[in-house]
Order: C-alpha cells, then structure tokens, then sequence
C-alpha cells in the first residue's frame, strides 16, 4: 500500500504530465476548470498545483465541501439543540460554523453539550450507553448521507428512541447542473469527485458531456490523479471533444455501489434544497422517509431550517459557483481570515478561501 | 469529513469489522460491501468501508502510466 501510494506521488512522473499539460496549453485561450470537492481544493491547495500549472489554466474551486453550503439556519438549530440540555454530535469542521445568529462554538461556551466525532456510529454507541436525547448533525454528500441512512436503519430495528439525525445532505450532481445553467458559467471542465463517485459511480454526470458538451473526469487526491485529470481535461478541451471519464477506477465503479444506495434510498427521499449562498437547487437534498420520522430530528423537534443567507459582504455563493476567486472577495485576507473567519468558506480547512489564504494564492 | 482512507481488512463479524489503515487497526461498518473478506483492500470513509480498493487495478494504471510517460526509474 505504502510503496502505492509512492507511485501515486511521483515527482518524475508529475513533471513529466505536466510538461504535457503545458504543451497542449501553449498560446491556447484560457480554460476554466472546477474541482467541485473540497477535497481536490485541499490536495490542489497543498500540491501547489495552482502555482505549477500554465497561467491560462485556472483552477476554480467548487460547491463540494458541505461545511460551506450548510444553511446558517441549520447550525442555529443545532445549537439551540445543545442548549435544551439534548447532546449534539457533529463532525469536528461544523463547530467553528458561523450560523445565522450563533455557532456551535458559542453554544458548547455556554454549556451546550457538543461531542464531536468521525462518525455516526459514535452517536449510536452514546444513545445506546447514556439514557438522554442524541441528535447527529448529518451533514454532507453522497459520500457519507449512506452512512447516515444505515445508522438509522440500525436505530430502527434496536428501537433506540432517543437517537435521531437533522439531515442536511446534498447532491453533487444538481448543483453542477445549476453552475452550467448560469449565464455567467465559466467553467468549461470538472474535475470530478473521487470519493462521492464511489457511491453514485459516473453515469450521474454523464449530462455534463451530453447535454452542456463539457467534460469531466472523476479523480483520486494524489498529484498523480490530479495532473492525469488535469492533462485529460485539457486534452479533450483543446481537441473540442467531451466525455465523462473515470481516472479513478482504483475505488470507482461505473455503477457505484448499489448496495449503499439501496440503503440511501430506503431511508431518504430526494427533495429541492436551498444552498447557502446559492439558493435553491431542485432534487439537491435529502429528507428523512416518513417510515423514519422518528428519528428525524427535525420532525421530533419541530425544527424548520431557514437562514440561507450569508454574512454581511460574504461572497462565498459566488466562490463556489466559480464566478469569483476568493482572492476577489473585497474580505478576503483583510476582514476574513482563518483566526477571524467572516464566511463558511474561510472557516473550514478544506473551504475555498482558507486554502486559497494558507497556500497564498493569488 | 469527506476525507476516505484505504486499509486492509483484518476480520469481519456480519456488519462490523476492523480494517488496518497505515498500521492502525480501525472499527469499520461494512453494511455497504457484504461480500468483502479478509485480507482485501477498503477505502474507509467515517467509519463505513464504502467501496473495494482494487490494488491490481492501481498498479496497472501506475504503470500504464510510466510507459507512456517514459518514466524508467
Ligand atoms: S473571503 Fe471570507 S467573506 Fe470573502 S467569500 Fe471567502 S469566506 Fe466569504
């Protein structure tokens, strides 16, 4: 495994990709791409891919990283939650969260219980082991909604009332749609998400391709799996074709993984969604079946999610349909930093702006 | 939190199991592979093995790779 993923860092063979990326570049019109995962921004970020690269390929980050496009409605609730003396247990990324009106931070200050962990299965092992109300905060995309849906399956069958989930999960196909309906869309490439694809596989973004004429390619996180889906992506832009391709086919299947969809679809409907700073996309979220309502959060506790909007003079929603470089937010780097985050895209390590803030790009 | 982690897996007991990521041995779900076994490859995300990690496949890329880069070292 180790001597893999050596391989899959291999400067020689990096330098030599991108030697060819820089020829097919060569006196071209700028190109565009998105790296719709937060995941990518972070390796890309890291790589220094960005400064590496020719300076008419520009890298855009995307919508993929679901501490940024959670509603501040969402960590408010969550932390109102925490505050009723009910124990709230959320992945570390969404405690630093600024919401519409407080943040998970300030309501554990002011004793709200706050456990965070790296997986759903630490909420079902609490609310087996301790005898009060535990809510999960089930954020993020089809990566980790499957993983959701199986907790409450399991919750189901041993009857373990006082679990439940306030679901916030989302889509990656329909927002990618959503960037390719704009008019000022820019982007003429994706570089897909390696992680969600093992779950939903490559068919989903096959419209990409066949109704927009862009392409894409589904990538793993390492410098060799970004520069081959680089060098692909200005291939087939270069030469006018587009196709949907898997440079990832190590853990991705065409068809995904049935099995974690079937377990997705038992337990969730799909239903429109807002984004913050976004705003609405059709078919992009999840929602707890009726069969599951009782260990819906939102359900039990009667919990409408609004506050959609971002801070004051934020322009994440712009960040992350690739319409703005963070470096072009009027905040970034004066107002908004990583110590003292204005927006959801600087607070998370893997959110736009704080990449683009730790690796110094322009 | 969208991080995934490639291991081997050591043991599996119905849905739960242990797989080894980098020396660590980690509890992992696997609701999502059933017919996973011991001794094959996982990539791990929060706690569930989410998908087979095909090694051979790795391999022959890397090398597929190397050809036609002319990386000869
Ligand atoms: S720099 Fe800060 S304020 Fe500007 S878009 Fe990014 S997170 Fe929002």
């Amino acid at each position: 495994m180790e001597l893999l993923a050596k391989g899959y860092r291999d400067e020689d063979l990096g330098r030599r990709i991108l030697s060819r990326i820089r020829g097919e570049m060569d006196g071209a019109p700028t190109v565009r791409l998105m790296e719709v995962c937060g995941t990518h921004t972070m390796s890309i970020g890291k790589l220094g891919l960005r400064r590496a690269i020719p300076y008419n390929l520009v890298l855009l980050s995307g919508p993929g990283w679901p501490v940024c496009v959670t509603p501040g409605g969402y960590v408010d609730a969550a932390a109102d939650l925490a505050l009723d003396g009910i124990t709230v247990i959320t992945f570390g990324d969404m405690v630093r969260v600024p919401g519409s009106r407080t943040s998970l931070e300030r309501a554990r200050a002011s004793r709200g219980r706050i456990v965070v962990a790296s997986s759903v299965t630490a909420a079902l092992d609490l609310a087996r082991n301790e005898g009060g109300d535990v809510v999960f905060l089930a954020v993020g995309f089809e990566t980790t909604a499957p993983t959701t849906a199986a907790a409450v399956l399991t919750a189901s069958r041993e009857g373990l009332n006082n679990f439940s989930v306030l679901v916030s999960h989302r889509l990656v196909p329909p927002a990618l749609r959503l960037i390719m309906d704009d008019p000022d869309c820019a982007v003429s490439g994706f570089i897909l998400p390696g992680h969600v694809s093992t779950i939903i596989g490559t068919e989903p973004y096959e419209f990409l391709a066949d109704e927009f004429g862009v392409p894409g390619v589904v990538a793993g996180f390492e410098l060799i799996d970004v520069l081959v889906a680089l060098e692909s992506l200005v291939h087939m832009i270069r030469s006018g074709a587009a196709a949907v391709n898997n440079a990832y086919t190590r853990v991705v299947r065409t068809g995904g993984n049935r099995k974690a969809e079937e377990i997705m679809a038992e337990v969730f409907e799909v239903v429109d969604t807002e984004w913050r700073g976004i705003g609405r996309i059709p078919m992009s979220g999840l929602a707890v079946r009726e069969e599951y309502a009782a260990f819906d959060a939102a359900c039990k506790y009667g919990i409408q999610v609004g506050g959609c909007e971002l801070p004051p003079g934020c322009s994440c929603g712009s960040v992350l349909r690739g319409v703005l470089r963070p470096a072009e937010c009027p905040l970034f780097g004066r107002r908004c930093t990583p110590q003292q985050p204005v927006g959801p895209c600087m607070v998370s390590t893997e959110g736009a702006c704080a990449v683009s803030y730790k690796y110094g790009e322009k | 939190m969208c991080v995934s982690v490639p291991g081997q897996v050591i043991e599996i007991d119905g849905t739960s199991g242990k797989v080894d990521v980098a020396g660590n041995t980690v509890e992992a779900d696997f609701s999502f592979l059933p017919d996973v076994k011991p001794g094959e490859y996982v990539l791990v995300h929060a706690g569930f093995a989410i998908q087979k990690y095909d090694q051979a496949e790795a391999l022959e890329t890397l090398r597929l790779l190397r050809e036609a880069y002319q990386v000869t070292s």
